[in-house]
Protein backbone atom coordinates (compact mmCIF):
# COMPACT_ATOMS: atom_id res chain seq x y z
CA UNK A 1 0.00 0.00 0.00
CA UNK A 2 1.24 3.56 -0.97
CA UNK A 3 0.72 6.90 0.70
CA UNK A 4 -2.56 8.22 -0.54
CA UNK A 5 -4.71 5.17 -0.86
CA UNK A 6 -6.48 6.50 2.42
CA UNK A 7 -7.48 9.88 2.91
CA UNK A 8 -5.30 12.95 2.40
CA UNK A 9 -3.58 13.85 6.30
CA UNK A 10 -4.38 17.25 7.21
CA UNK A 11 -1.55 19.56 8.51
CA UNK A 12 -0.53 18.87 12.01
CA UNK A 13 -0.78 15.03 11.08
CA UNK A 14 2.63 13.07 10.80
CA UNK A 15 3.15 9.54 9.79
CA UNK A 16 5.11 6.99 11.09
CA UNK A 17 8.51 8.07 10.66
CA UNK A 18 7.90 10.35 13.19
CA UNK A 19 7.50 7.59 15.68
CA UNK A 20 10.38 5.67 14.11
CA UNK A 21 12.61 6.04 17.39
CA UNK A 22 10.20 4.94 19.87
CA UNK A 23 9.54 2.10 18.14
CA UNK A 24 13.09 1.73 17.77
CA UNK A 25 13.29 1.71 21.57
CA UNK A 26 10.47 -0.20 22.09
CA UNK A 27 11.10 -3.55 19.47
CA UNK A 28 14.77 -2.84 19.40
CA UNK A 29 14.65 -2.45 15.48
CA UNK A 30 13.42 -0.50 12.86
CA UNK A 31 9.44 -0.91 12.32
CA UNK A 32 8.83 1.98 10.10
CA UNK A 33 9.70 -0.53 7.07
CA UNK A 34 7.57 -3.18 8.77
CA UNK A 35 3.78 -3.83 7.54
CA UNK A 36 1.14 -3.57 9.94
CA UNK A 37 -2.57 -4.88 9.30
CA UNK A 38 -5.41 -2.82 10.11
CA UNK A 39 -7.46 -5.04 12.52
CA UNK A 40 -10.83 -2.57 11.52
CA UNK A 41 -11.10 -2.92 7.73
CA UNK A 42 -7.89 -5.34 7.04
CA UNK A 43 -5.82 -2.86 5.22
CA UNK A 44 -1.92 -3.57 4.82
CA UNK A 45 0.02 -0.67 5.11
CA UNK A 46 3.71 0.34 5.99
CA UNK A 47 4.06 1.66 9.34
CA UNK A 48 5.83 4.43 7.81
CA UNK A 49 2.71 5.64 6.22
CA UNK A 50 0.24 5.75 8.84
CA UNK A 51 -1.13 8.42 10.50
CA UNK A 52 0.29 9.84 13.41
CA UNK A 53 -1.13 12.36 16.05
CA UNK A 54 0.66 13.48 18.61
CA UNK A 55 0.09 15.91 21.19
CA UNK A 56 1.53 15.93 25.09
CA UNK A 57 -0.98 13.17 25.91
CA UNK A 58 0.58 10.67 23.75
CA UNK A 59 0.63 9.74 20.57
CA UNK A 60 -2.22 7.37 18.41
CA UNK A 61 -1.99 5.76 14.99
CA UNK A 62 -4.59 5.77 12.91
CA UNK A 63 -5.44 3.61 9.85
CA UNK A 64 -5.27 5.61 6.72
CA UNK A 65 -8.13 3.52 5.28
CA UNK A 66 -10.94 3.34 8.05
CA UNK A 67 -9.29 5.87 10.85
CA UNK A 68 -9.39 2.89 12.94
CA UNK A 69 -7.18 3.48 15.52
CA UNK A 70 -4.38 0.76 15.38
CA UNK A 71 -1.56 1.60 18.12
CA UNK A 72 -1.72 4.36 21.37
CA UNK A 73 1.45 5.13 23.27
CA UNK A 74 1.19 7.00 26.66
CA UNK A 75 4.41 7.22 28.62
CA UNK A 76 3.89 7.82 32.49
CA UNK A 77 6.88 8.60 34.64
CA UNK A 78 9.27 7.43 31.71
CA UNK A 79 7.47 4.02 31.07
CA UNK A 80 6.12 3.72 27.55
CA UNK A 81 2.24 2.25 27.87
CA UNK A 82 1.57 0.59 24.97
CA UNK A 83 -1.57 -0.57 23.07
CA UNK A 84 -1.88 -2.42 20.17
CA UNK A 85 -5.42 -3.90 20.31
CA UNK A 86 -6.18 -2.57 16.75
CA UNK A 87 -3.45 -3.96 15.01
CA UNK A 88 -4.49 -8.07 13.81
CA UNK A 89 -0.53 -8.05 12.88
CA UNK A 90 2.96 -6.07 12.55
CA UNK A 91 5.80 -7.69 10.88
CA UNK B 1 27.02 5.89 17.28
CA UNK B 2 25.87 2.83 14.61
CA UNK B 3 26.60 4.35 10.76
CA UNK B 4 23.64 6.02 9.59
CA UNK B 5 21.80 5.37 5.63
CA UNK B 6 20.85 8.63 2.99
CA UNK B 7 17.59 9.84 4.24
CA UNK B 8 17.53 8.70 8.31
CA UNK B 9 16.85 10.78 11.07
CA UNK B 10 17.84 11.24 14.71
CA UNK B 11 15.48 12.00 18.02
CA UNK B 12 16.89 14.88 19.87
CA UNK B 13 15.74 15.13 23.68
CA UNK B 14 16.09 18.01 25.34
CA UNK B 15 15.51 17.90 29.79
CA UNK B 16 15.56 21.00 31.53
CA UNK B 17 16.41 21.72 35.33
CA UNK B 18 13.11 21.12 36.25
CA UNK B 19 12.43 17.97 34.53
CA UNK B 20 10.25 19.86 31.63
CA UNK B 21 10.98 17.01 28.58
CA UNK B 22 11.30 18.15 24.82
CA UNK B 23 11.62 15.62 21.78
CA UNK B 24 12.32 16.51 17.93
CA UNK B 25 13.42 14.46 15.16
CA UNK B 26 15.80 15.99 12.64
CA UNK B 27 17.08 14.23 9.75
CA UNK B 28 20.76 13.59 8.80
CA UNK B 29 22.30 16.03 6.37
CA UNK B 30 25.32 14.25 6.12
CA UNK B 31 26.26 11.14 3.22
CA UNK B 32 26.76 7.10 4.86
CA UNK B 33 30.70 7.84 5.57
CA UNK B 34 30.82 11.38 6.51
CA UNK B 35 30.85 12.36 10.24
CA UNK B 36 27.04 12.67 11.29
CA UNK B 37 25.55 16.26 10.75
CA UNK B 38 21.93 17.51 11.04
CA UNK B 39 20.71 20.60 9.45
CA UNK B 40 18.25 22.40 12.05
CA UNK B 41 15.86 24.85 10.94
CA UNK B 42 15.27 27.52 13.68
CA UNK B 43 12.16 28.60 14.49
CA UNK B 44 11.70 31.25 16.79
CA UNK B 45 8.58 30.11 18.82
CA UNK B 46 9.74 26.40 18.39
CA UNK B 47 10.93 24.63 22.11
CA UNK B 48 14.22 22.88 20.47
CA UNK B 49 15.28 24.56 17.75
CA UNK B 50 16.30 28.24 19.58
CA UNK B 51 18.62 26.13 21.75
CA UNK B 52 19.90 24.13 19.45
CA UNK B 53 20.86 26.98 17.27
CA UNK B 54 22.00 29.51 19.81
CA UNK B 55 22.84 28.02 23.11
CA UNK B 56 24.14 24.82 22.44
CA UNK B 57 28.12 24.71 22.75
CA UNK B 58 30.45 22.21 22.21
CA UNK B 59 31.21 20.11 25.06
CA UNK B 60 27.35 20.11 26.04
CA UNK B 61 25.38 16.96 26.35
CA UNK B 62 22.06 16.29 25.36
CA UNK B 63 20.47 12.42 24.79
CA UNK B 64 20.08 11.60 21.28
CA UNK B 65 18.43 8.20 19.68
CA UNK B 66 19.18 7.05 16.02
CA UNK B 67 19.79 6.36 13.39
CA UNK B 68 15.93 5.85 12.59
CA UNK B 69 14.31 4.71 9.69
CA UNK B 70 14.74 2.00 7.00
CA UNK B 71 11.48 3.18 4.68
CA UNK B 72 13.15 6.23 3.60
CA UNK B 73 16.20 5.74 2.63
CA UNK B 74 17.87 5.07 -0.53
CA UNK B 75 20.67 2.72 -1.22
CA UNK B 76 22.44 2.62 -4.70
CA UNK B 77 21.19 -0.70 -5.81
CA UNK B 78 17.71 1.03 -5.62
CA UNK B 79 18.60 2.85 -8.81
CA UNK B 80 16.87 5.06 -10.20
CA UNK B 81 16.12 7.54 -11.86
CA UNK B 82 15.73 9.70 -8.64
CA UNK B 83 13.15 12.32 -7.95
CA UNK B 84 13.18 14.03 -4.92
CA UNK B 85 11.02 16.57 -3.73
CA UNK B 86 11.26 18.71 -1.12
CA UNK B 87 8.68 21.72 0.74
CA UNK B 88 11.24 23.91 3.09
CA UNK B 89 13.51 21.71 5.60
CA UNK B 90 12.51 18.88 3.82
CA UNK B 91 15.50 19.25 1.53
CA UNK B 92 18.05 17.87 4.86
CA UNK B 93 17.52 13.98 4.34
CA UNK B 94 17.31 14.56 0.70
CA UNK B 95 20.81 16.75 0.36
CA UNK B 96 22.39 13.42 2.19
CA UNK B 97 20.79 11.17 -0.89
CA UNK B 98 22.49 13.84 -2.86
CA UNK B 99 26.29 13.93 -0.99
CA UNK B 100 26.00 9.91 -1.03
CA UNK B 101 25.40 9.75 -4.58
CA UNK B 102 28.20 11.88 -5.14
CA UNK B 103 30.79 10.46 -2.86
CA UNK B 104 29.85 7.31 -4.56
CA UNK B 105 30.42 8.24 -8.08
CA UNK B 106 26.66 7.14 -8.87
CA UNK B 107 25.29 7.80 -12.47
CA UNK B 108 21.70 7.65 -11.16
CA UNK B 109 20.05 10.59 -12.78
CA UNK B 110 18.15 13.05 -10.44
CA UNK B 111 15.38 15.96 -10.63
CA UNK B 112 15.05 17.98 -7.36
CA UNK B 113 12.25 19.83 -7.00
CA UNK B 114 12.53 22.25 -3.95
CA UNK B 115 9.89 24.48 -3.12
CA UNK B 116 10.86 27.55 -0.30
CA UNK B 117 8.34 30.59 1.00
CA UNK B 118 11.70 32.84 -0.24
CA UNK B 119 15.15 33.05 -1.34
CA UNK B 120 16.39 33.26 1.95
CA UNK B 121 15.02 30.71 3.20
CA UNK B 122 16.78 28.29 0.90
CA UNK B 123 18.94 25.61 2.96
CA UNK B 124 21.96 24.65 0.97
CA UNK B 125 21.95 27.78 -1.87
CA UNK B 126 25.40 27.43 -2.81
CA UNK B 127 25.26 23.51 -2.75
CA UNK B 128 22.26 23.72 -4.97
CA UNK B 129 23.28 26.46 -6.96
CA UNK B 130 26.15 24.21 -8.66
CA UNK B 131 24.95 20.67 -8.67
CA UNK B 132 26.89 17.30 -9.74
CA UNK B 133 27.02 16.23 -13.48
CA UNK B 134 23.10 14.32 -13.68
CA UNK B 135 21.60 16.38 -11.30
CA UNK B 136 18.60 18.87 -12.40
CA UNK B 137 17.73 20.93 -9.65
CA UNK B 138 14.35 22.96 -9.98
CA UNK B 139 13.46 25.84 -7.39
CA UNK B 140 10.01 27.56 -6.57
CA UNK B 141 9.81 30.65 -4.35
CA UNK B 142 6.06 30.45 -3.19
CA UNK B 143 5.98 33.88 -1.15
CA UNK B 144 8.42 36.52 -2.26
CA UNK B 145 11.33 35.97 -5.06
CA UNK B 146 13.87 38.46 -6.32
CA UNK B 147 13.55 40.38 -9.72
CA UNK B 148 15.67 38.20 -11.40
CA UNK B 149 14.49 35.01 -10.59
CA UNK B 150 13.87 32.63 -13.13
CA UNK B 151 12.39 29.60 -11.64
CA UNK B 152 8.99 29.04 -10.09
CA UNK B 153 6.86 31.21 -8.28
CA UNK B 154 4.18 29.36 -7.32
CA UNK B 155 3.08 26.33 -4.77
CA UNK B 156 4.04 22.52 -6.61
CA UNK B 157 1.07 21.91 -8.32
CA UNK B 158 -0.24 19.15 -10.86
CA UNK B 159 0.92 21.31 -13.89
CA UNK B 160 4.73 21.72 -11.82
CA UNK B 161 5.06 18.47 -11.66
CA UNK B 162 3.78 17.10 -14.68
CA UNK B 163 7.13 19.68 -16.26
CA UNK B 164 9.33 18.55 -13.78
CA UNK B 165 9.12 15.02 -13.12
CA UNK B 166 10.01 12.11 -14.53
CA UNK B 167 7.45 10.40 -17.07
CA UNK B 168 5.94 7.95 -14.86
CA UNK B 169 7.45 5.17 -17.88
CA UNK B 170 10.39 6.34 -16.48
CA UNK B 171 9.94 3.85 -13.81
CA UNK B 172 11.27 6.54 -11.56
CA UNK B 173 12.02 6.41 -7.75
CA UNK B 174 10.28 9.23 -5.89
CA UNK B 175 11.52 10.58 -2.23
CA UNK B 176 9.04 13.26 -1.13
CA UNK B 177 9.62 15.19 2.41
CA UNK B 178 8.29 18.22 3.94
CA UNK B 179 5.37 19.61 5.71
CA UNK B 180 2.35 17.22 5.65
CA UNK B 181 0.17 19.49 3.31
CA UNK B 182 3.38 19.59 0.79
CA UNK B 183 4.02 15.81 0.99
CA UNK B 184 0.20 15.15 0.87
CA UNK B 185 0.14 17.22 -2.78
CA UNK B 186 3.35 16.39 -4.25
CA UNK B 187 2.27 12.11 -3.86
CA UNK B 188 -1.12 12.41 -5.00
CA UNK B 189 0.21 14.30 -7.90
CA UNK B 190 2.68 12.11 -9.27
CA UNK B 191 0.06 9.41 -8.47
CA UNK B 192 -2.21 11.17 -10.67
CA UNK B 193 0.71 11.36 -13.06
CA UNK B 194 0.48 7.30 -13.19
CA UNK B 195 3.54 6.50 -10.49
CA UNK B 196 2.75 3.66 -8.90
CA UNK B 197 2.17 4.76 -4.94
CA UNK B 198 5.08 1.69 -4.13
CA UNK B 199 7.53 3.87 -5.74
CA UNK B 200 6.41 6.99 -3.79
CA UNK B 201 8.47 7.52 -0.43
CA UNK B 202 6.60 10.19 1.28
CA UNK B 203 8.33 11.85 5.24
CA UNK B 204 6.09 14.31 7.25
CA UNK B 205 6.61 16.41 9.43
CA UNK B 206 5.31 19.56 11.32
CA UNK B 207 6.14 23.46 11.30
CA UNK B 208 8.71 24.48 8.56
CA UNK B 209 9.18 27.04 6.24
CA UNK B 210 7.85 25.89 2.35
Amino acid sequence: MGPFEGGALEDGVLDGNAIGGMLMSLFGTDMTAARGVCGHCGTVGQVAELAVYQSDLGTVVRCRTCDGVLMVFVEVRGVTCVDMEGLASLA
Amino acid sequence: MAGHRAGQHLDIRLTADDGYRAERSYSIASAPGEPLAITVERLEDGEVSPYLTRELRPGDKMEVRGPIGGYFVWEPAMGGPLLLAAGGSGIVPLRAILRYRANLGSQVPVRLLYSSRSWPDVIYRDELSRPEAGVAVIQTLTRSHPDDWTGYTRRVDAAMLAEVAWPAADGALAYVCGPTSFVESVAAGLVGLGYPAGRVRTERFGATGQ
